[in-house]
């Protein structure tokens, strides 16, 4: 934690992701992670599993700052990792960033595999909100 | 068409007055459901811009009128019908000033206040009235007695159950929706009850003589007595003062403790004509909900729209959308008027009515009357067209008839099946269901595993009132739709009263007001090419759309440009970007095209090659005569392609709304019945319109002679061959709801039946809705149209078919074939796209 350079991992290029495009990241026994991109080239990262029946968000239909998911058509708000209403749901977030034209993910919420959770402040954990 | 909003917004002297005040402030007179509904709206859009209180002359919140019917016989308590509680209020900032002193008896325009009773004064820069209605007293000599109630708000039902635990007998005087519903409340509490009515039959409004005939007998048969062509004279009383008979003109005496007038209701307008504001049988609004004084709007039961007035809750609640939007500034809603339909809520009788119920000039009846079994069916039609319906004892088909009523469908070609339902037209084994007899165990949306108790809990518990509601809600009727009916049923059987839409086309989803007609018609006529451009002309409200409208807008500007659109793959389902069908557990299954079901050994190898070195899961036959591959990874599918194609696959398109298949019959190649070579005729109209984008999915079939071994009859376009030649068959489909095929016409030669397929695809691309197979959207068109276009008019057909033609010559490329030809695809390595997953290095 001290080396400030070690706490982001890159991850691949911002132009790896479409506009209004996802892919995933793929993880050793652990859940994948699907990066997103707006169309205002925001990224966010969420759990690449619906709150609802597992569906691969990645897959699904980005538009503004939500996804819906290609199974049964939730839809998920990308900055809060909730499930639009009227259904009920929150899948996990990570915090992600573009640095020098890289996407980078926070080594800690990969580490310990919690991913940076539902309660805190949003900014105090780098997580981006949408207007 | 915002000049209104921008008149009001610098109206006056209110500048200054207004001072360092930020928000301005709405005052809303009248706590009941179009009001509050008017808020709820509002705050969804605008929920800051103002600062608002509400007056109601009732002491709690809001509540659902039209459950009071339930409370009344004890089948509901009154906690179970509030909508709105009164931390609903506080937990939004609403300054709520409810009860009887609160009532507001004047609205000074000038000062722009309002007062009520009490004295409590509210300074209003915008004003919403929804007083509601009042039930009609009828002027009769003894109309102060106690015991002489209404039937319209909470205080009556208590005072009902009150006086049925101490009285015996009770006259309701009015033979209508409400009345009814009051007589059998006041009968379920114990009393004996007598209906006097003036007209000849109940329920005249929305029955006719013979269903309403049934209605009474029914209520007879429950125990209470109905007088008809009975004037009430005069209501007599006791030494106490209070009601002990009703005297009936003729000089009959019909003895009551109490007595409920429900003759009717009347627009509440008084608060608005002391106040000057124009009224007629209402409050006369515009279609914003506009009053004529600017800065008021009105809603609900209190008003006048286009001369009419409505006291059901669905218009009420298009009208609140409406009047929100105005108060909010959005400023582009418009309301123009609702047809209505009614359900009458008395446990055990069963009645539906909607439109009009009696033949006017042009119009024709259909009738079915079944007396033993209590059954009663009546459908006015005109010009092909549902004008409305009546149903007694049989209701099931109600929601149906309704809906074709509002969609203005053409029934001209099941008017032999309509009057005996949905279910004889084929619909999955849902018809025939009478709501009210499902145990709330028993599944309505099979695809979605919810059931009847889900559904009613879902309405009851979170006030839902729309089909759409219901289906955000509990996902019912939201996949294959086939339970819509059913859903609509119980809506109707747990609210009673109307819950439908206007007669409006439906918009294309909620980013956009309009419907897909007006979408595709703007697109070619404004030269719209890009799915922004679009967006941008026709003011989407949300910048990206959402995941039903870009894929429907990148369709129609595929199907309107072709060669020239750029197909955006973001806008596409993933099943259409990945070439594949997504299942459950997010791996993909594969099908390459098998030209008329035709295969062979080499073939067949290379699908046995490729589902070994992929470790498919599982190969099965499909119903459309090819193989599917099953369990496939994302990032094989590039390389699963590459040595499909060069086998000499192409993709079947079996995850698109495209041409799927062309099954056939071995034909007259093989087949001792065969007439012609249905093989090779299918083969041929595979090759014709393999690659082109539709509405919707779109399978074909070729029959060689008419024992129609292909199914023919159940596809979007099927042929049967005879020994005469070719019949042509449209509009079929085998799944959620079994339709059989329209004959299209017969033609001598194979040219011909490619020039009328080819013909036949290209009308249905450009003119139906995104999602809409081609059995609803026949129904919806109507034969004639399609006949018209493509069998009675040659230059019309050979202009479709060159259309298609020109439009096959960009379609025709195959995805995989494009995909394998790549670099990277044709050396192995990993692909750069979405294909691939991205590393993670934590090291």
């Amino acid at each position: 934690m001290t080396d400030k350079t070690q706490d982001w991992i890159d991850i691949a290029p911002l132009d790896a992701v479409p506009r209004l495009g996802a892919r995933v990241v793929r993880r050793e026994g652990r859940p994948d992670i699907a990066i997103f991109r707006t169309r205002d080239d925001r990224i966010f990262a969420l759990e690449d599993r619906c709150p609802h029946r597992g569906g691969p968000l990645s897959q699904g239909i980005v538009h503004d700052c939500r996804v819906t998911c290609p199974l049964h058509n939730w839809v998920l708000e990308l900055d809060t990792g909730r499930a639009v209403a009227p259904d009920e749901g929150t899948v996990r977030r990570f915090r992600v960033r573009v640095a020098k034209g890289v996407i980078q993910l926070a080594r800690a919420d990969l580490v310990d595999g919690n991913g940076a959770g539902e309660t805190g402040c949003d900014a105090e954990a780098g997580l981006e909100r949408c207007a | 068409m915002s000049n209104g909003q921008k008149m009001n917004g610098h109206a006056g002297a209110n500048g200054s007055e207004r001072g360092g005040r930020q928000r301005e402030r709405l005052v809303v007179i009248g706590n009941g459901m179009a009001g509050m509904r008017t808020l709820e709206e509002l705050l969804e859009i605008a929920p800051d811009l103002y600062d608002i209180t509400v007056f109601g002359d009732e002491p709690w919140g809001n509540y659902n009128r039209i459950l009071l019917s339930p409370v009344l016989a004890g089948e509901k308590r009154p906690d179970e019908i509030v909508l709105n509680d009164r931390d609903w209020y506080a937990d939004r900032g609403i300054r709520l000033e409810a009860g009887p002193d609160k009532r507001v008896v004047r609205i000074e325009r000038g000062r722009r206040v309002v007062i009520a009773a009490d004295g409590t004064e509210a300074p209003y820069d915008r004003l919403l009235i929804a007083t509601g209605s009042r039930p009609i007293l009828l002027p009769l000599p003894g109309r102060e007695l106690d015991g002489i109630l209404t039937f319209r708000d909470m205080a009556d039902v208590e005072a009902m159950q009150a006086a049925a635990r101490t009285y015996e007998r009770a006259v309701v005087i009015g033979g209508g929706l409400l009345g009814l519903e009051a007589a059998a409340g006041l009968q379920a509490n114990g009393m004996d009850v007598t209906v006097v009515h003036l007209m000849d039959r109940l329920m005249e409004r929305q029955l006719d003589g013979p269903a309403a005939a049934m209605l009474k007998r029914a209520i007879e048969a429950r125990g209470i007595s109905v007088l008809l062509e009975a004037e009430t004279e005069a209501l007599l009383g006791n030494a106490e003062g209070r009601v002990r008979a009703v005297r009936l003109k003729g000089g009959r005496e019909v003895p009551a403790d109490l007595v409920v007038m429900a003759v009717g209701i009347r627009p509440d307008t008084e608060l608005a004509q002391a106040a000057g504001l124009h009224c007629d049988r209402g409050i006369v609004v515009d279609d914003t909900m506009l009053t004529f004084d600017p800065r008021i709007h009105a809603v609900g039961e209190c008003v006048s729209h286009r001369g009419r007035s409505y006291g059901l809750v669905a218009p009420l609640f298009e009208q609140a959308k409406v009047a929100a939007n105005h108060l909010a500034r959005a400023a582009w809603a418009s309301y123009r008027g609702s047809v209505t339909a009614t359900k009458l809520k008395v446990s055990g009788v069963d009645l539906y009515s909607a439109g009009e119920f009696s033949a006017a000039d042009g119009a024709e009846e259909i009738v079915v009357q079944d007396s033993g079994a209590g059954v009663y069916k009546k459908i006015v039609l005109e010009n092909g067209r549902i004008r409305g319906c009546v149903l007694y004892g049989e209701t099931v088909d109600g929601a149906w008839y309704f809906d074709l009523m509002r969609s203005g469908t053409d029934v001209s070609d099941m008017r032999r099946q309509l009057v005996f339902g949905q279910a004889h037209l084929g619909d999955s084994g849902k018809g025939g269901v009478n709501v009210a007899d499902m145990a709330d165990e028993m599944e309505v949306c099979g695809c979605n595993g919810v059931c009847k108790g889900d559904i009613v809990h879902a309405i009851t518990e979170k006030n839902l009132f729309t089909l759409d509601d219901v289906r955000a809600h509990t996902k019912a009727s939201s996949s294959c739709g086939s339970c819509t009916g059913l859903v609509e049923q119980i809506l109707a059987s747990v609210l009673g009263g109307d819950y439908s839409e206007a007669p409006k086309e439906k918009p294309l989803c909620a980013c956009t007001d309009y419907p897909h007609d007006v979408v595709r018609r703007t697109i070619l006529e404004q030269e719209l090419k890009t799915i922004p451009d679009v967006m941008a002309f026709l003011e989407w409200r949300n910048p990206d759309g959402c995941a039903t409208c870009r894929p429907a807008l990148n369709y129609y500007l595929l199907c309107a440009w072709p060669g020239e659109y750029v197909d955006d793959a973001q806008s596409r389902f993933i099943n259409e970007r990945a070439h594949g069908n997504i299942q459950k557990d997010g791996t993909y299954s594969v099908v390459p095209r098998m030209w008329g079901g035709l295969t062979n050994p080499r073939e067949l190898r290379a699908i046995a090659d490729v589902a070994e070195k992929y470790a498919v899961r599982e190969v099965k036959v499909t119903g459309g005569q090819r193989i599917d591959l099953f369990g496939l990874r994302k990032e094989d599918l590039p390389a699963v392609w590459r040595d499909l194609a060069r086998a000499g696959f192409v993709s079947g398109h079996a995850y698109g709304k495209a041409l799927r298949t062309v099954k056939t019959c071995v034909g007259s190649e093989w087949c001792r019945f065969g007439t012609q070579n249905s093989t090779a005729l299918g083969v041929a109209l595979e090759r014709l319109t393999w690659g082109s984008w539709m509405p919707h999915k779109f399978k074909m079939a070729v029959s060689g002679c008419p024992r129609n071994c292909a199914e023919a009859t159940i596809k979007d376009f099927g042929v049967v061959c005879v020994d005469s030649g070719f019949e042509l068959h449209v509009g079929g489909n085998g799944g959620v709801k079994v339709r059989v095929t329209d004959l299209l016409a017969k033609v001598e030669t194979e040219a011909e039946v490619l020039e009328y397929s080819a013909a036949f695809i290209q009308l249905y691309r450009e003119e139906a809705h995104y999602l809409e197979r081609t059995a609803p959207w026949v129904e919806r068109v109507g034969l004639a149209h399609i006949k018209a276009r493509i069998v009675e008019d040659a230059a019309s057909r050979k202009a479709l078919y060159d259309r298609f033609l020109h439009s096959q010559t960009f379609a025709q490329k195959d995805p995989w074939a494009e995909r394998a030809a790549r670099p990277a695809e044709r050396e192995g390595r990993t692909p750069g796209d979405e294909f691939a997953p991205l590393a993670l290095d934590l090291a």
